[in-house]
């Protein structure tokens, strides 16, 4: 078994939206839409706010309730590597996805189905980092198994304190931020 | 103060959620109302003794109502859907964990069920139906003659017409991703707030039929329609008190559910306050106290109050009241719940 | 973990490019390029090199099916190092952006009325070349300047010096980083070059005065700035903005605009009084030094710390951290330092604390590049010009190393030191690039010939009498990329894609334009693909084998002082100058001095402007991908003040300059990352040329409201942070 995530560290990332640009290159993402995307969190005053810039995008949660609501079976855990992806033949665009998402980490494609990360399988499945991942020119992003303790992110996990984001929504993120 | 910035978006998402919009409102009012339509008529049902035949605005006119409200209502939804060539998808397959999968098929037991309950009593309600079509009365002779078909008749419609009520809520109390929707009573309040809506609906037919003088034209208008088409004595109003009862029931259990459901949310997570704090102070609050609670359900509970007391003459107004604000609620919930969200979190 | 292996790449690479390698071959690209062909099938990489900014990245561009489909960074190239920044990746923006040139264009009404007719390429050089040709017979060639910014300049600067002009400018001097040119020069007789020789790969301690890593997104610099930041690099940030590299920083200095002086004599003034710095460097190298420290005299922390809000006990700390850190510590010099007119004292302020710290040719510090020797195609002698150029009279700048873009203005406005009648743009938005945007308007209604060579329809093309379309760089082969760097290597651009109308290279524009000069002879080489090759082969490669790889690596030699690298100072006593009898002999300040900076009008803001990551200048915002990214900038307004002003994030406002300009509208962005003296926004947005149809009207331009600037008396550059603006909210 495997189960993907991704680790970033945060203190590398300098915002600057490669990985959205490589995303929609690889992946075709038409204009206005975008699969992953960069926050910035400020808190405190000037002169010494505390800030946190990260990429975010899916979280191929571990307890998706995106693909537990999908009426249709569209939505689904691609295995090896619990992957959510959606089959868009199968999509109906009811959005109970979207609304389901505590991410709001999907939209609907102009072709009518919901579309999202999906962690770029098809680069995974032939051994290669997710575009964004391999683009990255701070090398802030790592992509891996986290059920073989040997692989990166293992060893990043284990030996740097991280967080999910909002984990209290119960859906298992596997994208995990260094801070 | 948190300055948060994010560089997403996507249409429907950003800057503020829009999903869901009034197809999907209307129809989780319309399939709530269908819902206390089937459960008022599958109890009439049961209750009425074989040769007792009463009530039948309850048992025909409501189920038959029901079935175009239903479509109505499903029409709406597939408005709402983004890939509408796909939809028959939707019965290929069954999916235990997802409410919208056993809604499309509840939805489709719907049909049946209201039909076999209006069937029963058709000749007598619309006489000039059978007359056209008298295979109608050999269907009601047949189903009327098996008292356990008429008894599975009535439980079926009950049981569908509960499952249909709650499911309308289940669909947005499971979405935990929006703390305001994400509480298990949402189930019982939209099928009570759909069995109020059903009463009420029922409770304003037969206020138009009435025997009397001082009705508005244009119920009137409405009434020589109706009875020409049923041909037929005016409907049995001696169900009208019974209903406006009911309703006022319903009403006040909604009214019960509302309040637990706020409780409920304000004394849980932060998401949750700030969920309910969109009803109490936020941008839902006048929405949802006016129409909703105020002329949804305060007023009409009054109204029928006074009704039943004979103090005022039985009218159309506390339907037509709790008919909006059934739908208001629908409204309120969906647009409500869309701008809920999980706090931004820190580190 | 499942990184793109090295082995797994050349593997990918051999059989595809080797494809490649024949189809750009059977593609008649050579003079004017053939017609489109049927779109080849499968995948092809094809290597070249990034043109979004100046940095030149080498990238491999996948066409699938004859599209460009993506641009990923070429692993071989060291500059890139794989990775390209968010502008490289959306490079396949620039080739299909719906608003691009598509044929030439020549005016038919009053200059700047945006009304053209399309005409063959014939005729639009045919028009230029007479014009020009009547300019040069009236007042002479040198009345002609040429404006070209970038590598594609190359073929221009060769057409126009072989016609005669001295007058050829690109605004990466004046408005750039030609004060550090001149601070480093004259400090330690060389310069920072491009790309910078700041080893932030190994320095220990960085420090950042102004320079914002990670908007300024320079490719090698970022990667590198992110391992420091990684490794825990002790990070020193004095920015009036809580920038992006301020907020990975161990020490934050919120500084007062305009009075990095005071901080840097600051510094320097606790480095020596402490001893702190690195004696046995500054006695083998350093010239002057004891008058130097004399002059430190009275800089102390508490005389800095009203001028700069930065407390003493900080600036101690600080200087205490760099020097504890040296000589792997790296005050970065800085690039775009044409801020308050006194950039090249402040520049020489930089340097003299790296000298300090003895960081200069040392690891950790400012290594010593090394290149790799690209000889000409051998041309005749160019004739020379009649006159001396005409941006600088009478040396008025004396340590000016290049021609001043805003001094060639001067001339064309005053007609002294003689007339200048024509410009000729090649890649310049000058109407973005230069401050006083109305000057530069008077200049262009003044003259008698304005061409621009551009991709798309910029607002200086709005003012041509002609305007030429290039291809953009994934359609053309250009000059050959060969900047020093820590190791030597060159790089090639070459066509990746078909241009989609009658573009053509800017190599073609300029041979062609200059047989209509009659200077052809200037070009003696059959095609671009011979010019290269020859000048490939005389540097011991060839175009072959560029064309394969994208980028060749020269023999490493080595680039710090203490592995061999020459100390070498190029300044007048051979050392590095503590104390600069040039400076004094010219009459200026021969070691560097404090001034305070010129106050606003009260309650006006003073105006700061820089770089967001996935924009470069005024020349990305319609590239249909980038746009995606961003598709706006934001003013930002500290948060008290605007909460003082009753404005809120999101409302539109217009800045009004203390002269009266008023910009386009913009949002606001309130936040707590910046000083409440100031405003900020990001340059290149504001666009008023309707044809770029997918940012017309969206934010304000920077350059809308720099009406005013300092002159730095070294060098001529102009020294723009000096306006202040009010914000006026819009209904
Ligand atoms: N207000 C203000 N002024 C500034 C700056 C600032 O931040 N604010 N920054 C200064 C700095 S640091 C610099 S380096 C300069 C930069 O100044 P410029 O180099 O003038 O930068 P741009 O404004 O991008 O103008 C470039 C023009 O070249 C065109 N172009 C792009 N690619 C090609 C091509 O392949 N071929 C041709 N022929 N044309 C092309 C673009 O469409 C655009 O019109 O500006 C300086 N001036
Ligand atoms: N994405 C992207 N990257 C680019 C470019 C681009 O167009 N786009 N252009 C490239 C080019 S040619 C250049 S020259 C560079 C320019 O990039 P830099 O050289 O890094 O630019 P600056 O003008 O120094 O940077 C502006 C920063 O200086 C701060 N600042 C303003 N006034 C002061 C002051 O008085 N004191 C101090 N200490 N700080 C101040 C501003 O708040 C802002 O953070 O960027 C390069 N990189
Ligand atoms: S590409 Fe890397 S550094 Fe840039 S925003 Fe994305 S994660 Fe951050
Ligand atoms: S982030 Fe959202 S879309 Fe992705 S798996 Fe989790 S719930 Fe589903
Ligand atoms: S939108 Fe598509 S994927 Fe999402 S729940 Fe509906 S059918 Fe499933
Ligand atoms: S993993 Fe692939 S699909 Fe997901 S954000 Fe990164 S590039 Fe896009
Ligand atoms: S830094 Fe970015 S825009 Fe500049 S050459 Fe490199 S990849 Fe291209
Ligand atoms: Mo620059």
């Amino acid at each position: 078994m495997s189960l993907y995530a991704m680790v970033i560290d945060t203190r590398r990332c300098v915002g600057c939206q490669d990985c959205v640009a490589a995303c929609k290159m690889e992946n075709g993402v038409p204009t206005g839409y975008t699969r992953d995307w960069i926050t910035e969190t400020v808190q405190g005053e000037f002169p010494s706010p505390w800030m946190e810039i990260r990429s975010e995008r899916c979280n191929h949660c571990d307890n998706p309730p995106c693909v537990a609501c999908c009426p249709t079976g569209a939505s689904h855990t691609h295995e090896p590597g619990n992957i959510v992806l959606v089959n868009r033949e199968k999509c109906i665009g009811c959005k109970a996805c979207l609304a389901a998402c505590p991410y709001n980490a999907r939209f609907i494609h102009p072709d009518g189905y919901a579309d999202k990360c999906t962690f770029c399988v098809h680069r995974v499945e032939r051994g290669l980092d997710p575009a964004c991942v391999a683009v990255c020119p701070t090398r802030c992003m790592h992509f891996g198994d986290l059920d073989d303790p040997l692989s990166e992110v293992s060893h990043l996990l284990a030996s740097r304190p991280a967080h999910a984001l909002t984990q209290a929504a119960g859906t298992a993120p596997r994208i995990y931020y260094l801070s | 103060m948190i300055e948060f910035t994010t560089t997403r978006h996507n249409p429907m998402i950003d800057p503020a959620l829009h999903l869901w919009g009034w197809e999907v409102a209307v129809y989780l009012f319309l399939g709530g109302l269908v819902a206390g339509l089937m459960i008022i008529a599958g109890v009439r049902l049961l209750v009425m003794r074989p040769k007792e035949r009463q009530a039948l605005v309850c048992c025909t006119i409501g189920p038959l109502l029901g079935l175009v409200l239903l479509s109505l209502g499903m029409g709406a939804l597939f408005l709402d859907l983004e890939n509408k060539r796909h939809v028959w998808r939707l019965y290929l397959t069954f999916q235990a964990t997802s409410p919208m999968s056993w809604g499309s098929w509840i939805l489709l037991l719907v049909y049946p069920a209201l039909l076999a309950n209006a069937l029963t009593h058709l000749p007598e309600a619309i006489p000039a139906l059978t007359k056209r079509i008298p295979l109608l009365v050999t269907w009601s002779d047949f189903i009327l003659a098996r008292t356990r078909l008429v008894v599975a008749i009535g439980f079926s419609n009950l049981a569908v017409g509960a499952g249909l009520g709650i499911y309308t809520g289940v669909l947005l109390g499971t979405l935990s991703a929006h703390p305001l929707w994400n509480s298990s009573l949402l189930g019982p309040l939209f099928l009570f707030s759909g069995l109020s809506a059903a009463a009420a609906l029922l409770h304003g037919i037969l206020v138009l039929t009435l025997p009397d003088e001082e009705l508005p034209n244009f119920a009137d208008f409405l009434l020589s329609t109706l009875s020409r088409w049923s041909e037929s004595k005016p409907l049995d109003a001696r169900i009208a008190p019974t209903l406006a009862q009911a309703d006022n029931s319903f009403l006040t259990i909604e009214l019960m559910l509302l309040g637990l459901f706020l409780i409920g949310h304000l004394t849980s997570t932060e998401a949750a306050q700030q969920g309910a704090y969109l009803l109490l102070g936020g941008p839902y609050t006048a929405a949802f106290w006016v129409f909703v609670v105020g002329m949804g359900i305060a007023t009409p509970v009054l109204l029928q109050f006074l009704e039943l007391r004979h103090r005022i003459r039985h009218t159309l107004v506390p339907a037509v009241l709790v008919l909006l604000g059934s739908l208001s609620l629908r409204f309120v919930m969906v647009y409500a719940g869309q701008a809920s969200h999980w706090p931004i979190v820190l580190r | 973990m499942r990184s793109f292996s090295r082995r797994q790449f050349l593997k990918i690479t051999a059989g595809t490019l080797a494809a490649a390698g024949l189809a750009s071959r059977s593609r008649g690209v050579l003079w004017g390029g053939g017609g489109p062909e049927k779109p080849r099938q499968g995948t092809q990489i094809i290597p070249t090199f990034c043109d979004l900014c100046f940095w030149k990245c080498g990238a491999l561009a996948y066409v699938r099916d004859g599209k460009l489909w993506k641009i990923e960074g070429n692993p071989r190239d060291p500059l890139s190092r794989g990775r390209l920044c968010p502008r490289g990746t959306g490079g396949v923006g620039a080739h299909t952006d719906p608003d691009r040139l598509r044929a030439p264009l020549v005016r038919v009404n009053r200059r700047g009325r945006d009304e053209w007719k399309e005409v063959s390429w014939d005729e639009a050089l045919d028009y230029i070349a007479l014009r020009m040709r009547r300019i040069a017979a009236e007042d002479g060639p040198e009345a002609m300047a040429l404006f070209a910014h970038g590598l594609g300049g190359g073929f221009f600067r060769h057409a126009f010096k072989a016609f005669g002009t001295p007058n050829i400018a690109e605004p990466a001097y004046a408005q750039c980083r030609g004060p550090r040119d001149a601070g480093y020069n004259l400090t330690f007789g060389d310069e920072v070059g491009s790309p910078e020789r700041t080893d932030i790969a190994n320095a220990e301690c960085l420090v950042l005065i102004g320079s914002h890593l990670g908007e300024n997104m320079h490719n090698t610099q970022v990667q590198e700035f992110a391992e420091a930041v990684g490794r825990g690099v002790s990070l020193i940030v004095v920015d009036p903005r809580f920038s992006i590299a301020a907020s990975k920083a161990r020490y934050y200095l919120p500084i007062k605009p305009g009075t990095d002086v005071a901080l840097l004599l600051a510094w320097m003034h606790v480095i020596v009084k402490e001893g702190l710095y690195d004696r046995e460097y500054v006695t083998k190298f350093g010239h002057g030094f004891d008058q130097f420290v004399a002059s430190l005299e009275g800089y102390t922390p508490e005389w800095a710390y009203p001028e700069t809000g930065i407390e003493p006990g900080m600036i101690r700390e600080t200087a205490r951290e760099m020097a504890h850190h040296r000589p792997a510590t790296l005050v970065h010099p800085g690039r775009h330092v044409t801020w308050y007119g006194n950039d090249a004292q402040r520049s020489r302020a930089n340097a003299l604390l790296n000298a300090l710290l003895g960081s200069w040719g040392r690891r950790g510090g400012l290594y010593v590049p090394a290149g790799v020797d690209v000889p000409h195609y051998p041309s005749p002698a160019y004739p020379k010009p009649a006159r001396p150029p005409a941006d600088n009279p009478d040396g008025k700048y004396p340590f000016a190393s290049e021609p001043l873009t805003t001094g060639i203005r001067d001339a064309t406005l005053e007609g002294k030191p003689y007339p200048i009648k024509g410009w000729f743009v090649y890649a310049t938005n000058l109407l973005y690039s230069l401050p006083d945007q109305a000057a530069t308007i008077r200049a262009l209604e003044k003259l008698d010939l304005v061409v621009v060579v551009d991709v798309i329809p910029s607002e200086i093309a709005g003012w041509a009498d002609v305007v030429l379309p290039e291809n953009v760089y994934l359609e053309r082969y250009d000059e050959i990329g060969a900047s020093p760097f820590r190791e030597p290597f060159l790089t090639l651009r070459q066509p990746v894609v078909d241009a989609p109308n009658d573009q053509k290279p800017g190599w073609w524009i300029a041979h062609k334009l200059a047989e209509k000069l009659g200077v052809g002879a200037y070009f003696p080489w059959r095609d671009i693909e011979e010019y290269l090759d020859y000048r490939l082969r005389a540097a011991g490669h060839s175009l072959e084998e560029l064309k394969r790889d994208g980028v060749v690596r020269g023999s490493p030699k080595p680039i710090y002082f203490e592995d061999g690298a020459p100390s070498e100072f190029d300044t007048p006593s051979g050392k590095i100058e503590f104390f600069s009898e040039q400076l004094q002999r010219a009459g200026l300040d021969p070691v560097p001095r404090y001034a305070p900076p010129e106050a606003g009008p009260p309650g006006a803001f003073r105006v700061l402007f820089g770089r967001a990551p996935v924009h470069s200048f005024s020349r990305t915002e319609n590239n249909p991908i980038l746009a995606d990214l961003m598709d706006e900038n934001e003013v930002w307004v500290n948060a008290a003040a605007a909460r003082r002003l009753g404005l809120k994030s999101g409302d539109y406002v217009r800045l009004r300059n203390q002269d009266g300009v008023a910009s386009e509208r913009i949002r606001v962005k309130a936040t707590e990352r910046i000083r409440p003296d100031c405003v900020y926004l990001v340059h290149g947005f504001g666009h008023t040329s309707h044809r770029l149809r997918r940012t017309f009207g969206r934010g304000a331009s920077d350059a809308q409201i720099l009406s005013r600037y300092r002159t730095d008396p070294l060098m001529g550059g102009t020294g723009s942070n000096v306006n202040f603006v009010t914000l006026e909210l819009e209904a």
